[in-house]
């Protein structure tokens, strides 16, 4: 894998990515909200060994705005071999459940952006006939709990969206990998209170998905034990699990 | 704030601190300013490798600087490297040796950050020929609650960057740090193991193999009495010259949770060290091996410091000048030996004479000893009273980065440059060790 796009560099799953693949020489485009932070990213990766690290300032939730990054994407990297969408936030579930701006604003970043920026994406990969686009969605898209429904709602949306995009693109050579984390110690979990033996470093989920996309998988719970933790949450019926505080 | 707490290496004295997790340098300022406002005083936390309170806030409120992880400039032709004070110096190797350069000065763990081996001064199994890792520090950056943002090198603001070195992390908030590394032909080490059976012949051993080998340092056998006090190996080192550099793996094994009661006691200690010492050949035996075997052999095992289970344990390290060294450690093992409380892991190393840039640094001249206690109120009261005694009559002392005992008035008579490094200090930082040792 050589030329990577990665949307949310600044985010912690992103970065360990960004090191993996800049230890293997790749050439990097990275976007962020903000110049100063992403220029820090950049220095790092070069260090590292990163052949070429370009930075492009992109607020998601400004699809105006997506074209030009993917052109300028495009113009920086040549072929893109891999995309990896990753900003987000964690809603405050609380604040939503009465302020109705609050949620639509998550839906919005977590969701709503990264389909529109995937509308352009994939028509750009499907003209190459070539690449892999790998999507941050979440284990917390695969039921609505009581505690984050609202963020689980814009992740089961991505995650839908990503499986016709998969079926979609699959004539022309393109691939779509889901990727659902679990507990991340990144700064968007920093001050919840997780149960510790289940969370994993970002540098041990960033070696999953990067073998993921080398291996063309469609999906990918992370770390693997998830697929086994959200197979039973996922079997539990409608009638119990509402009674379950989760 | 995070909702986790953060401890010391030792575990001992048990103050677990809440922490602000710094992630960007851009918001370091702001946060220091916030932890002033909102608690009075606060300590930069590195990686949590410092075994006493010298990385403890008084205020039990730290800016953990860990997340402070990337590099930012690097020239492979000169070995000149500048990263953010959270890169620890495994991440500095991992970078390095396959490009030919290694840290001129490792202290015994890569878990260390940059600006927690500039606080400490560490020293490593070079010092005889290197000094600390101070000497190799070329420029850091400094974040301050009473003025804007400064650059030290030792020729700007030369004042704060002497008092920063084994400044313990109270001059500031270290930003970034900018070393110069070492070259080297090789990412293994050609280790010379040598079986010593008294105190004598330790020292006669390292006069002769620190004059022919860049790295030297020795275990011993903390528990061995009478005839066989001091017993132990010496393993002198040299880079290897074979011009490759391939990287050790990274497995390790690990502690994954703090057992109730330690597994360490007087019993499996003396077994494993006579264990231990009757493995090693007679003879002088030579090999190579890879680097991180060489300096880290505690790495591989993740939070070790778990072993010593609820209690915790502490490190007494302590270094004497070379005319009193013979004495004064004899008096020490005897003193160790007969308490029946020791370590797997007693080092002893011989330090040069190389001066330090910094005003509260540990190493000098003679022979350092390090060894660790499970923690015992009543045991390791009564012998570290007898260990510092015969180290303050020895005119030698104690290193603060290990330490949770030392008295006020050992600390002060040892680093008498100590009131300098106080002008220095920023107001709004407080340590558990600095307030014990200079306020008490």
């Amino acid at each position: 894998m050589k030329n990577i796009l990665i949307v949310g560099a600044t985010s912690g799953i992103a970065g360990a990515c960004a090191r993996r693949w800049a230890e293997q020489g790749a050439r990097l485009f990275l976007t962020g909200r903000q110049q100063a932070r992403l220029d820090v990213v950049a220095q790092d990766l070069r260090v590292r060994g990163a052949a070429e690290v370009t930075t492009w300032v992109l607020d998601v939730n400004d699809h105006t705005r997506h074209p030009a990054m993917l052109e300028a994407c495009r113009v920086a990297l040549g072929q893109i071999d891999a995309a990896l969408i990753a900003h987000g936030t964690l809603s405050d579930q609380a604040l939503c459940e009465h302020d109705v701006e609050a949620t639509m604003r998550e839906l919005t970043t977590n969701g709503m952006s990264t389909i529109a920026l995937l509308t352009p994406l994939a028509s750009l990969l499907e003209r190459q006939r070539h690449g892999t686009i790998a999507v941050l969605s979440s284990v917390a898209g695969d039921r609505g709990r009581p505690s984050n429904y609202v963020y689980g709602a814009a992740k089961a949306a991505v995650t839908t969206f990503c499986e016709g995009l998969r079926a979609r693109l699959f004539k022309s050579g393109v691939r779509v990998l889901t990727i659902k984390p679990g507990f991340v110690d990144t700064p968007m979990t920093a001050g919840l209170v997780l149960p510790g033996p289940l969370v994993a470093s970002p540098e041990r989920v960033a070696a999953d998905i990067a073998r993921a996309i080398e291996r063309g998988k469609d999906s990918l719970y992370t770390p693997w034990f998830w697929a086994g933790i959200m197979f039973v949450i996922r079997s539990v019926p409608g009638f119990v699990f509402k009674r379950v505080t989760l | 704030m995070s909702a986790s707490k953060l401890n010391s290496w030792g575990h001992y004295p048990y103050a677990p601190q809440a922490y602000d997790p710094l992630r960007w340098r851009d918001a370091v300022q702001a946060a220091f300013n916030r932890a002033r406002a909102g608690f009075g005083t606060t300590l930069p936390y590195g990686n949590g490798r410092s075994y006493g309170d010298s990385c403890l806030a008084t205020t039990d409120y730290v800016l953990q600087t860990r997340g402070l992880d990337r590099f930012i400039a690097a020239d492979w032709t000169s070995g000149v490297l500048r990263a953010e004070a959270g890169v620890t110096l495994g991440e500095v190797l991992a970078q390095s040796i396959p490009r030919g350069w290694m840290l001129p000065v490792t202290p015994g763990t890569q878990f260390a950050t940059l600006a927690g081996a500039v606080a400490n001064d560490v020293h490593g199994k070079n010092h005889h020929v290197r000094g600390t890792f101070g000497r190799y520090v070329r420029r850091f950056s400094l974040l301050r609650s009473d003025r804007p943002p400064v650059e030290c090198s030792s020729g700007d603001n030369d004042a704060l960057f002497r008092a920063t070195i084994g400044g313990l992390g109270l001059t500031g908030v270290i930003e970034w740090v900018e070393i110069q590394l070492m070259p080297v032909r090789s990412s293994r080490i050609a280790v010379r193991s040598v079986r010593f059976g008294d105190l004598d012949e330790f020292l006669a051993l390292s006069s002769e193999l620190d004059r022919q080998y860049e790295y030297g340092v020795a275990w011993d056998d903390c528990l061995s009495e009478g005839k066989a006090l001091g017993r132990g190996v010496y393993m002198a080192g040299d880079h290897a010259e074979d011009d490759a550099f391939p990287m050790p793996s990274r497995r390790t094994h690990g502690v994954p949770f703090v057992l109730p009661w330690s597994p360490v006691n007087r019993h499996t200690l003396r077994a494993f060290n006579a264990l231990y010492y009757a493995r090693q050949p007679r003879e002088p035996r030579q090999r190579t091996v890879d680097f991180a075997s060489y300096f880290y052999p505690l790495d591989r095992i993740r939070h070790w410091n778990r072993l010593y289970g609820r209690p915790g344990f502490q490190q007494y390290q302590c270094v004497v000048p070379d005319a009193s060294a013979a004495d004064a450690l004899r008096a020490i093992l005897t003193a160790i030996a007969r308490s029946g409380s020791g370590s797997f892991l007693a080092v002893l190393k011989r330090c040069g004479a190389l001066p330090s840039p910094g005003l509260v640094s540990f190493p000098m001249p003679g022979v350092s000893l390090a060894l660790d206690f499970p923690q015992h109120e009543k045991r390791n009261g009564a012998l570290f009273a007898v260990l510092d005694a015969i180290v303050r009559d020895a005119a030698g002392r104690q290193y603060p980065a290990k330490d949770a005992h030392m008295s006020g008035a050992d600390f002060r008579a040892a680093y008498p440059r100590w009131e300098d490094l106080e002008q220095q200090r920023d107001p709004a930082l407080m340590s558990r060790f600095w307030k014990r040792t200079t306020q008490s």
